[in-house]
């Protein structure tokens, strides 16, 4: 033990002292004077005035979304997309509930992890963004005309689901590499013999090109090691998806040193196209599997939940020609592709080095099969025969690199937190910026795809220590964003972020701005509960079940006294919002609610579920500010003891006569 | 067909224009309607400016009392009746008419058009005013009479926090344009007939 411990400590004082070094760099980086402000006219938009970019960052284990604007660092939206939401009453609605349904059951929270915007020709479309749920391993289709979560599928065979959930370039796939190997089947096992019996799912979730409609066309099961993350090939290397890996050494205790003994981990290739058309053609098998699909109808404003009962699994060995490792030094976290698909940039974050592999000689290579022995079959590539070049020591713990319109490279360094500016192809380093403090991620808009908008990138940091007002023991996470336009990168603004933002997917704005939904149609609003107009109002009783058919104006409920519930019912309020103007919603909450509130859309109809306990006549009211009337905007449920013969009735403005 | 005749002609099509083009147009614009409400009036109808903007009017409307704009109003049957009617004597007058009679097409329309507009101003005025006695908000002018909530019949208008026009649209200018030649019809067809006596 104390073997193990001694070249720890020692590598950890040499981090102290780099990280020391670092800090040493923060005085001479305080801008002040006439330089603040012009730094200041460089992210200020003025009131009224739109952001260029929007930035759609992940909340970690907030399980949701936010969207800021750029370079302003406004937060415009939280959407929810794991967890339940009071705020609007996702996943606590009966609309929504089914969106968070799982096999495992109704699993109300989530840890959100990579963004990533739908792509046609490689290039962003802002037709929908995906985003992977870590902890219970699914995938989620934010439909970027309302903003809302729209479908969630859950992966199965797949644990710690992170190196998703990363698109090809024309949204064929969306990736969910699973950082867990797991027993496929899932079985009751002895943890000790994980080695050569856990697997890893690499699946490969198809795209309907029209509807966006999610579906998991195969899984890929590979050798038990973690499968760290992931990028898409593009241009000439479109077709194929690389995936890091860490513990090759398929340690199952205490992997902070028994999956860092290997010098180098893989990089896995995976050429998918051969694989599908494998699949296209019968091959591979269908394997029980339990696993939730959720849709969410935009028309009855209620989403669904199908449990799917087999997937399509491949054994790689069976595809020969299909998967190949790439030997990559030290446990790589990030795995960045260039936008000429030719550079495979591996982030080994334990090692001095940034390596860079090639997709032409990774070709070359396969196609003179110039092995270096295989692992469970799959044939590993020579090092050297693969690699393009070398970044020399340019920081402690690289992680993510991301790409600009001029060339060149941008990778953190959780270690040493800065950002690292090098040239593709020289592997030169060009400039470096402190972060502050211990940066994950960056993201530059666009950076995901062919064509990258080189003007901005923002670094998102773990740590925020003193960079705002203190808030207790807990802060907000930061962001930092950066003027990448010139050769030296110029740090313009300090923002807080919600959750962990752990990565970020972010774009132009006008393509999403001109698409964007104002309302839902009420005609065209098919909830079964709906009422389109006062005149369908109505309360229905149905055994111990109550469904109160209730519309929302400026600056009425309809029904707003109801009388004949009984204690032991379970209430229904099914609320239309009949509003047909941008941004009115109206809110509903009843006192001693159990779920939460709701936040109807005006055209929208969302249902809360009421179980009266107490005898008494309770009030219940708008929760948004709507109008000028919104106070008066209220209204109340008479309860009756458990028996009693008090009649159903429902009335509104009855009594002013 | 004389010259005259067929100037009358095109000035008896170009009134049809209003089955085809907005009369008028009303639009109301406060800081938060980013785009203004808007309400256009046809020949037979109401129609929305953007997607909803009448029951969005409706919806403000009903603070100070105002009724709710109409599906339909009487005049949505009685306008396109008029206008083809006026035509169909303008057609006869066109092909079998004296040059006088272009006149008397051209005084009728005139007349016509004024009895038009005199009773959009009695109906804007009768939905400005005759307000519901429960309004939730109640205005008074200085002098303590009842505020009135009457959009212009012609021009801009402050109205509590809106801002009110009412300009017309093509269809009037196409009604307007039909008169106006009638009357040139009526010129030249003088003129020529002079012409003829000498
Ligand atoms: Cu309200």
């Amino acid at each position: 033990m104390k073997n193990i411990l001694k070249p720890v400590a020692a590598f950890v004082t040499g981090l102290l002292v780099l990280t020391s070094c670092n800090n040493s760099t923060k005085q001479s980086n305080s801008k002040s004077g006439a330089l603040a402000s012009n730094i200041a006219e460089k992210v200020y938009v003025s009131p009224g005035e739109h952001d260029e970019f929007y930035a759609f960052i992940s909340g970690g284990y907030s399980g949701n979304l936010t969207v800021y604007g750029l370079p302003s660092g406004r937060m415009f939206k939280e959407i929810p997309v794991f967890s339940q939401f009071p705020t609007s009453g996702y996943g606590y609605s009966e609309e929504t509930k089914p969106m968070l349904n799982t096999s495992h059951g109704f699993v109300p929270w989530g840890d959100s992890h990579h963004p990533d915007i739908s792509q046609t020709n490689g290039e962003i479309d802002g037709r929908f963004i995906f985003i992977n749920e870590n902890n219970t391993p699914r995938i989620a289709k934010i439909d970027l005309q309302s903003f809302e979560t729209t479908e969630i599928i859950e992966v199965p065979n797949s644990a710690g689901n992170h190196s998703s959930s990363f698109v090809t370039e024309n949204t064929e796939y969306v990736v969910a590499g699973t950082r867990f190997s797991v027993p496929i089947p899932q079985r009751d096992m002895p943890i000790k013999d994980y080695k050569g019996n856990f697997q890893g799912a690499l699946s490969f979730i198809s795209v309907a090109p029209e509807t966006g409609d999610m579906d998991i066309k195969f899984q890929v099961l590979m050798p038990g090691f973690n499968y760290d993350l992931s990028h898409p090939g593009r241009g000439k290397s479109h077709g194929w998806f690389f995936f890091t890996t860490y513990n090759t050494e398929e340690a199952s205790t205490l992997l902070e040193v028994n999956a860092s003994q290997n010098d180098k981990d893989f990089i896995a290739a995976v050429n998918w196209k051969k694989i599908e058309e494998y699949v296209n053609n019968g091959g591979g098998t269908m394997m029980p599997a339990e696993y939730a699909h959720n849709v969410y109808d935009e028309h009855t404003h209620t989403a669904t939940s199908t449990i799917k009962k087999e997937v399509r699994v491949v054994n790689p060995t069976d595809v020969p020609g299909a998967v190949f490792f790439l030997p990559t030094p030290k446990s790589p976290h990030g795995c960045d592709v260039d936008p000429t698909g030719e550079y495979i940039v591996g982030n080994g974050k334990l090692s001095a080095n940034l390596t860079v592999h090639s997709f032409t000689k990774m070709l070359d290579a396969i196609e003179n099969e110039k092995f270096d022995g295989e692992a469970y079959g799959i044939p590993i590539l020579n090092f050297e025969d693969v690699l393009a070049g070398t970044v020399e020591q340019p920081g402690l713990g690289p992680l993510h690199t991301e790409f600009d319109d001029q060339g060149n490279a941008y990778t953190t360094f959780f270690i040493s937190s800065e950002v690292v500016k090098w040239k593709v192809g020289t592997w030169e380093v060009i400039d470096r910026k402190p972060t502050y403090y211990s940066v994950g991620h960056l993201t530059i808009p666009g950076g995901n795809s062919r064509k990258p908008q080189g003007k901005y990138m923002f670094a998102m940091n773990k740590i925020t220590k003193d960079r705002y007002l203190p808030t207790g023991p807990e802060m907000e996470h930061s962001a930092q964003l950066y003027d990448i336009s010139g050769d030296k990168m110029e740090l313009l603004l300090d923002f807080p972020t919600h959750g962990e933002p752990h990565y970020a997917a972010a774009m132009r704005a006008d393509i999403i701005k001109e698409r964007s939904k104002k309302i839902y149609n009420l005609e065209e609003n098919n909830h079964p509960y709906a009422a389109k107009s006062d005149a369908d109002t109505k309360v229905v009783r149905d055994g111990n079940e109550v469904h109160i058919y209730m519309t929302t104006i400026r600056s009425h409920f309809s029904p707003d006294n109801i009388e004949g519930i009984k204690v032991g019912d379970k209430v229904f309020f099914h609320v239309t919002n009949l509003e047909q103007d941008f941004d009115v919603p109206h809110g509903f909450a009843v006192l001693g609610q159990n779920t939460s509130e709701l936040l109807i859309m005006p055209g929208q109809t969302k249902t809360s579920v009421w179980e009266p306990t107490k005898v008494g006549v309770w009030p219940f009211y708008c929760t948004d500010f709507c109008s000028a009337l919104h106070q008066e905007m209220q209204g109340y449920i008479r309860v009756s003891p458990k028996g009693a013969d008090t009649p159903i009735k429902w009335s509104m403005g009855e009594d002013i006569e | 067909m004389k010259k005259s005749n067929i100037i009358m002609l095109i000035a008896v099509i170009l009134p049809l224009g209003l089955f085809l083009f907005p009369l008028w147009k009303i639009t109301l614009e406060a800081p938060q309607y980013p785009t203004p409400l808007g309400m256009y009036i046809h020949i037979n109808d109401f129609a929305d400016a953007n997607p909803h903007d009448i029951k969005n009017i409706n919806l403000m409307n009903h603070y100070v009392g105002m009724k709710y704009i109409p599906e339909a109003i009487p005049e949505f049957k009685i306008f396109p009746a008029g206008i083809l009617i006026t035509s169909l004597i303008g057609l006869i007058i066109a092909f079998k008419g004296n040059y006088k009679w272009f006149l008397y097409w051209f005084i009728l329309m005139v007349v016509l058009s004024g009895a038009g507009l005199y009773d959009f101003y009695l109906w804007e005025h009768d939905y400005g005013h005759n307000l519901d006695p429960k309004a939730i908000m109640k205005f008074t002018n200085p002098d303590g009479t009842q505020m009135g909530f009457q959009p212009p019949l012609f021009g801009s208008k402050n109205i509590l926090n809106f801002r009110a026009h009412s300009y017309p649209r093509l269809g009037a200018l196409f009604l307007g344009l039909g008169i106006a030649t009638s009357l040139i019809a009526y010129l030249v067809g003088r003129k020529n007939s002079k012409t003829t006596e000498q």
